[in-house]
């Protein structure tokens, strides 16, 4: 591979690294990974049946919300949310500029040629991140519902292998929301002098309260991602009778 | 004893190359060790930057073997010695000679930065501050200006962005904002003259920070959700016009 003096002034060719190390392969398992995340639900929310069984309902189509005359899928009314909070989420932003438009593909290996400008045009909506956590609140309360249902079967209560499913959807759901950097900010990193402002001890400690789930937010950024993807299909295969949903209790 | 390959850059900003050179290994080792053993052995005229080799001094960073590092702080166990070990200088600033670069870029950015300005003192004279205000800012002192961040940043290095002031200079700047005593709002030229926006948030400044400061997590995202707060949130604007509160007034 050709390279370019050191402080050159001329930008390097595409992919040029000294790096000896499998570099490529953190990009390449998160293109891989959100790319099989977003065929999958894209042909779910595409497929509007089988999203439902007993107590149980699929995240994709939760809230479920049906006008009529509404000739396509219902949970195309819905995905935009949590999609566009993903799409604009800080983390979400490293991984696909990384592994889609490489600028840069990893750490000193030279960035994608195509000319660099930032948050501009259409990018500018990232900014928009709050608006999209506003937004994934509801969902936390909408799956947390949706969890609780999935416990009363016919007006009793009981445990399936989907009731922990829904759960656990909710629970992850809940951790990568609740670490978002938008959220750290609103409840106190926006705050300069705790010990001034108002509420401001009660502010710090809710800002560190986010700051621990934020810690972490990349791995429960990748955990609800896979669950709730796995949520849907664990309701689709019981509806579709491929699976039975075995009960606990 | 077991010998190790190095392949160190030699040159100026004219020309350069790799040359080769074997250095004896030894206990505890690190790669700052081994260049000093080739310029009192084999390359007396080797130019290198190093002051504390201690990792305080933030003087020796280079890429080695493509990674940008202090060599002070990268220890030889780390590093696989069946192939050549490459030390080149730092990419993204303009070579002087071997291993110095020219990174006084940095301290002119530096300048454009206005200093703090605290609120009055009370009125027994001092300032108090209380250690919930300060801890954020106290991760940001750790800082020891070695400008591997600055050097790894793509917006300058490959995109050759010039109006960026990158992590540093961001890390600063979130000392400032985020300071209890500080009066200044910083906020729209932390958006129109330091241009912040072009921060695409893919950590490398974080990955090789050898201070480990949360550089992305707690200095550019929080600037940026200020910046997003102070002019592109409309829910914000109204708040603002209600409460006749200005875009980038102190909290």
């Amino acid at each position: 591979m050709s390279e370019t003096t050191p402080g050159s002034s001329v930008s390097r060719p595409f992919l040029e690294t000294r790096r000896e190390d499998n570099w490529w392969v953190g990009p390449m398992a998160t293109a891989m990974g959100l790319l099989a995340f977003t065929v999958y639900t894209t042909w779910a929310a595409l497929q509007g049946e089988h999203y439902s069984w007993g107590p149980y309902l699929s995240p994709f189509y939760s809230p479920l919300i049906k006008p009529e005359g509404w000739p396509l899928s219902p949970a195309i009314l819905i995905l935009w949310a949590p999609g566009g909070f993903r799409l604009t989420c800080y983390y979400y932003r490293k991984s696909y500029y990384r592994a889609f438009m490489a600028m840069p593909p990893a750490c000193a290996v030279a960035a994608a040629p195509h000319k660099y400008r930032g948050e501009r045009a259409l990018f500018i909506f990232q900014n928009l991140h709050r608006f999209f956590f506003y937004l994934a609140m509801l969902f936390v309360v909408i799956l947390t519902y949706d969890a609780i249902i999935a416990f009363n079967f016919d007006g009793s209560f009981g445990i399936g292998v989907g009731s922990i499913v829904l759960t656990l959807n909710a629970v992850f759901i809940a951790a990568f929301t609740f670490g978002c950097n938008s959220f750290r900010h609103l409840v106190g990193g926006n705050v300069d002098c705790y010990s001034c402002a108002s509420m401001g001890k009660q502010r710090h400690l809710l800002w560190r309260v986010v700051t621990f789930f934020n810690k972490k937010h990349m791995e429960w950024a990748w955990i609800s991602l896979f669950w709730v993807g796995f949520s849907d299909a664990y309701v689709r295969l019981v509806s579709m009778g491929i699976i039975t949903d075995m009960r606990i209790l | 004893m077991k010998e190790v390959t190095f392949r160190v850059f030699r040159g100026d900003k004219e020309k350069g190359e790799l040359k080769e050179y074997k250095v004896p290994l030894s206990e505890g080792m690190v790669v700052l060790d081994a260049i000093h053993e080739i310029q009192a052995t084999e390359a007396n005229d080797l130019a290198v930057r190093w002051n504390c080799k201690a990792g305080k001094c933030g003087s020796c960073g280079a890429e080695i073997n493509g990674k940008p590092r202090l060599m002070c702080m990268t220890r030889m166990d780390v590093l696989p010695m069946d192939k050549p070990v490459t030390v080149e200088p730092m990419k993204r600033f303009p070579l002087v000679k071997d291993l110095v670069t020219d990174v006084s870029w940095n301290f002119e950015v530096n300048k454009r930065i206005r200093p703090l300005k605290p609120q009055p003192r009370q009125a027994d004279g001092t300032h108090r501050m209380m250690q919930m205000d300060v801890e954020r800012i106290q991760e940001f002192h750790k800082c020891i200006e070695c400008f591997l961040c600055q050097n790894v940043c793509h917006v300058m290095r490959d995109h050759k962005i010039t109006d960026f002031i990158g992590p540093r200079f961001l890390i600063r700047c979130a000392t400032l904002v985020m300071h209890p005593l500080d009066t200044e709002n910083r906020l729209r030229e932390l958006k129109d003259d330091f241009r912040i926006g072009y921060c695409n948030i893919t950590k490398c400044c974080t990955e090789v920070c050898p201070e480990e400061i949360g550089i992305t997590d707690n200095a550019i995202i929080p600037l940026k959700e200020r910046v997003a707060g102070a002019f592109y949130d409309p829910l914000a604007w109204l708040w603002r016009l209600l409460t006749g509160k200005k875009a980038d007034q102190r909290t």
